[in-house]
């Protein structure tokens, strides 16, 4: 049995179990990996998968069973219902929505995980190569990866939706080493599926191992609080972390006080801030027609003129906020439930250009490209690739990288420029609740923040 | 399996197949109340074949087709590493209790039950936290064949349980929390809500902290946000053999204080990450990575091993059937005899670090951590005063672990993976607004 004939079975039965909902996801994927440690290419695979899951809500509880045999199906809805019938008391509701039947063809591009292993590895070694020439390295790491996801939806109240998509990530890394230190620089990179878009890196790859080298002689910054300007890369992460993960509605929705501070209306940061995420907005990792509860996909502003204007939702989110659905619920496979994600979120574009943003700094600290971020909502905290001193409104030296911590209540507010120069980051892989990586995509232009206190000796 | 290893041999010198099947079974609280029960089964296998002396690899989940499986991985041996050794024939492997069929029969309404022992006790002592809670038992088989005739199978069981709260007061928010895994059911709930608690009432009132270099003391907690990345990928045989572990030529150098010793321990009965042999049928081993201050192993799997000229160090881990690489089975860190009492009374002023948050994600390779404080105590004249915030700990690991103030008297498991004393550094820079 494939999964559209197991669809097409599954969307017979689930109409006739005792459950207030039943949603049920099928899945096959397809994935390529290629591996480079030194100067060789250390390892090679493919995999395939097929799987799926039937989710099932009753008296507010909800049940969920996963497998990857497409066997026994029907008892596996029965197992569904029977688990969430031992929740008691849940008071679980899901916003209605319209049936949806489609059938969505994710564009033109060919399959990537079919593009022979011979030419991405061609590829590679181009880029192995460039990093190779670089003096004082010591070592190399590139991590290819590609993968299609062929995937349907339907639901109890008479959905079907076959999707899929195509993913394409590159993650080049660079090590430079002198006695016991240790230095690492690197770029990352992905796409919707186009394995042409990793092609043509040479210059950003050579630049990023001589920055590696260039970070041995570098001194470490003295801790404390500086006026930082973020580069795109590091800015979306900086949005994503600090404020991104927030506007996920099921943070907030079983929490009174996190609903009054996260109340629409308030203010977050100044009038120029405007922050938006969206699945709608087309050809991006984080793009799709809808999410994973069947919910078309939309853009959503959620910072408009510094004000809270929107948040992000699911079916069961948006019904208890009683907010408007965005078509955010989203799984990385099968073997989980959806739950609320970011998508493409990024800071829209100012006025400023990047020579008037550093110009009246006596002091500061200019960080690019990222190495990583996390948060606690609150407090968050996001790392720099590469930074740089900035003295008297001038680049300076080179600094070994840093790690900046934010307070999501001041260091919006605290966000005085905004460039005008937005680019998007597609290298970044979203993790929340085991779920890791999910593609999404995040960016802003060049961003001044005043009083951003970074670690250091 | 044996037919996909027929199969294979049939067009490649060497082969190897690897089984794996899980059933897991969350039951998930949030918002203080009863959410989700799940039911997770997944089975995949997972092919490697020698092929005119390279390595190919291929894996399937879900519907695995044989003959599929073995072209794929000869089509990835066509630009696979040259194999630097052998599959291992049957050998005998240590006895290694990592079952227990009580796990499989505890039924889901006693899961239920000990979340909400989980979480009563947290709410009673302090209303309006919005707890999270998982109850969840696990059970897996594995079984491991290849063209030597070698053959390994076990069952493993795993139980855990653990909460987590939020408190938000204004625009303030706290976060506590514990768990605990094992291989055998796991009801004693009391042991994690007496930590949490503790943490609740150590974090009622804030403190300031200036900035500078004063003495901290990580709980095992902190040990592991702070120290433990960077320590692993030091010790990874395969960091070694691309020259990128700072360590790596110190073998037999005391590099760490001499009161640290650090082993790899897969054989620690009912421990989660315990197993009697590696996935590639090495059999597991205690291995010595630091002892008394000395760095005296790396971790390593087969082809590692055969790069480096080394032994296989039984490390291989592959996941659910993804690339083989090694990988530290449960790192065990010795204890000495300092109380945690005795090191707070010990500090004027200094910092107890329990969660240091992105400490993972600056210069690793380097053994540089950098982090916010997410739960972390101020101490003042030997006493705790309050919680810190907006507050980063930053050092290297071969600094701060080359000459530490004291470590813990007793240790503690830190999700299954990790058992660590607490450590006291004398002087670590401490930034704060």
């Amino acid at each position: 049995m494939n999964i559209r004939e197991a669809g097409h079975l599954l969307a017979g039965i689930i109409t006739k179990f005792a459950a207030e909902y039943i949603e049920v996801h099928l899945e096959e994927s397809e994935a390529s990996h290629l591996t480079y440690r030194g100067k060789e290419l250390e390892s090679t695979d493919k995999t395939s998968a097929v799987g799926g899951n039937v989710r099932a809500l009753v008296k507010g509880g909800w049940g969920f069973v996963s497998f990857n045999s497409l066997d026994n199906l029907e008892q596996k809805a029965q197992q569904a219902v029977e688990q969430a019938r031992l929740i008691s008391g849940g008071d679980v509701r899901l916003n209605p929505f319209r049936p949806i039947v489609d059938r969505v063809r994710d564009g033109l591009l060919p399959n990537p995980v079919d593009t022979p292993l011979a030419e991405k590895k061609q590829v590679l070694d181009e880029y192995n190569e460039v990093i190779w020439s670089t003096p004082k390295l010591q070592t190399s790491v590139i991590g290819y990866s590609d993968g299609i996801r062929r995937y349907s939806y339907i639901n109890s109240t008479g959905s079907f939706i076959e999707q899929e998509r195509a993913d394409v990530m590159l993650r080049t890394m660079a090590v430079a080493a002198d006695g016991g230190e240790v230095q690492q620089a690197g770029i990352s990179l992905g796409s919707r599926g186009d394995f042409n878009s990793i092609k043509g890196l040479h210059n950003q790859i050579r630049e990023s191992a001589q920055n590696a080298v260039n970070m041995l002689s570098a001194p470490q910054a003295k801790g404390g609080e500086y006026t930082v300007v973020l580069d795109p890369i590091l800015a979306g992460v900086f949005i994503h972390e600090a404020f991104g993960h927030l506007s996920e509605a099921d943070h907030v929705y079983e929490n009174p006080q996190l609903r009054q501070i996260m109340a629409l209306g308030k203010t977050f940061g100044s009038r120029q801030l405007n922050v938006v995420d969206g699945a709608a907005v087309p050809g991006l990792r984080g793009s799709y027609k809808y999410d994973d509860e069947g919910i078309p996909a939309t853009k959503t502003y959620l910072i408009r003129e510094g004000v809270l204007t929107g948040r992000l939702h699911s079916r069961e989110t948006s019904a208890k906020m009683n907010e408007p659905l965005s078509g955010n619920a989203r799984a990385i496979s099968y073997r989980y439930p959806p739950i609320v994600r970011m998508t493409n979120t990024y800071i829209e574009p100012g006025q400023v250009s990047f020579n008037d943003m550093i110009s009246d700094i006596k002091e500061g600290i200019y960080v690019k490209n990222w190495y990583g971020g996390t948060t606690s909502m609150e407090m968050f905290t996001f790392s720099a690739g590469e930074a740089y001193m900035i003295r008297n409104g001038r680049i300076a030296e080179t600094l070994r990288p840093v790690v900046l911590t934010g307070n999501l209540f001041t260091t919006l507010m605290n966000i005085d420029a905004i460039g005008n120069d937005l680019d998007m980051n597609q290298g970044g892989g979203c993790g929340k609740g085991g779920q890791s990586p999910l593609p999404v995509s995040n960016g802003s232009p060049h961003i001044r923040i005043q009083h951003c206190l970074i670690g250091g000796k | 399996m044996e037919d996909i290893l027929r199969l294979a041999r049939q067009v490649a010198e060497e082969a190897e197949v690897f089984w794996i099947s899980s059933e897991e079974t969350p039951v998930h609280f949030e918002a203080n109340r009863l959410k989700t029960i799940q039911s997770k089964q997944s089975t995949s296998v997972s092919l490697r074949i020698i092929k005119n002396g390279r390595l190919g690899y291929a894996a399937a989940s879900g519907q695995i087709d044989s003959r599929k499986l073995v072209d794929t991985a000869v089509e990835t041996s066509q630009f696979g590493m040259p194999a630097q050794f052998t599959f291992p024939s049957a050998v005998t492997f240590p006895q290694v209790d990592v079952r227990d069929p009580d796990v499989e029969s505890v039924p889901i309404p006693e899961m239920i039950e000990l979340g909400q022992k989980l979480i009563e006790p947290l709410l009673q002592y302090t209303p309006g936290l919005i707890c999270e809670a998982g109850v969840s038992k696990d059970s897996l088989s594995l079984k491991l064949i290849n063209s030597r005739g070698g053959h390994a199978e076990y069952q493993k069981t795993t139980f855990g349980i653990g909460v987590g709260g939020t408190l938000v007061r204004d625009t303030d928010m706290l976060f506590v929390g514990d768990g605990q895994e094992s291989c055998r059911p796991l009801r004693d709930t009391k042991a994690i809500t007496d930590v949490v608690l503790r943490q609740l009432e150590l974090a009622k009132n804030l403190a300031a902290v200036p900035s500078r270099q004063m003495p901290v003391i990580f709980t095992p907690d902190g040990v592991v946000s702070a120290f433990i990345p960077a320590l692993l990928s030091a010790f990874n045989g395969k960091t070694v053999l691309q020259g990128a572990s700072p360590i790596g030529k110190r073998l037999g150098e005391s590099v760490f204080d001499s009161r640290l010793t650090v082993f790899d321990d897969p054989t620690i009965a009912f421990a989660p990450n315990s197993r009697p042999c590696d996935d590639e049928g090495v059999p597991s081993q205690r291995t010595p990575l630091i002892e008394n201050g000395v760095v005296r192993n790396f971790l390593y799997d087969l082809q590692t091993a055969g790069q480096a000229h080394a032994r296989s160090t039984g490390n291989g881990s592959r996941g659910r059937g993804g690339i083989m690489s090694p990988s530290s089975s449960a790192l065990i860190v010795n204890t000495a005899e300092t109380t945690f009492e005795e090191m707070v009374q010990d500090i004027r002023e200094g910092l107890i670090v329990e969660q240091l948050m992105g400490a993972e994600q600056g210069n690793v390779l380097g053994g540089d951590f950098s982090g916010n404080v997410l739960l972390g105590y101020k101490i003042e004249n030997g006493k705790i005063v309050g919680r810190v915030k907006n507050t980063m700990v930053s050092g290297n690991i071969y600094q701060a672990l080359k000459e530490i103030a004291a470590l813990g008297k007793e240790s503690k498991w830190v999700g299954g993976s990790i058992r660590t004393p607490h450590i006291f550094c004398a002087s670590l820079s401490v930034a704060s607004k």
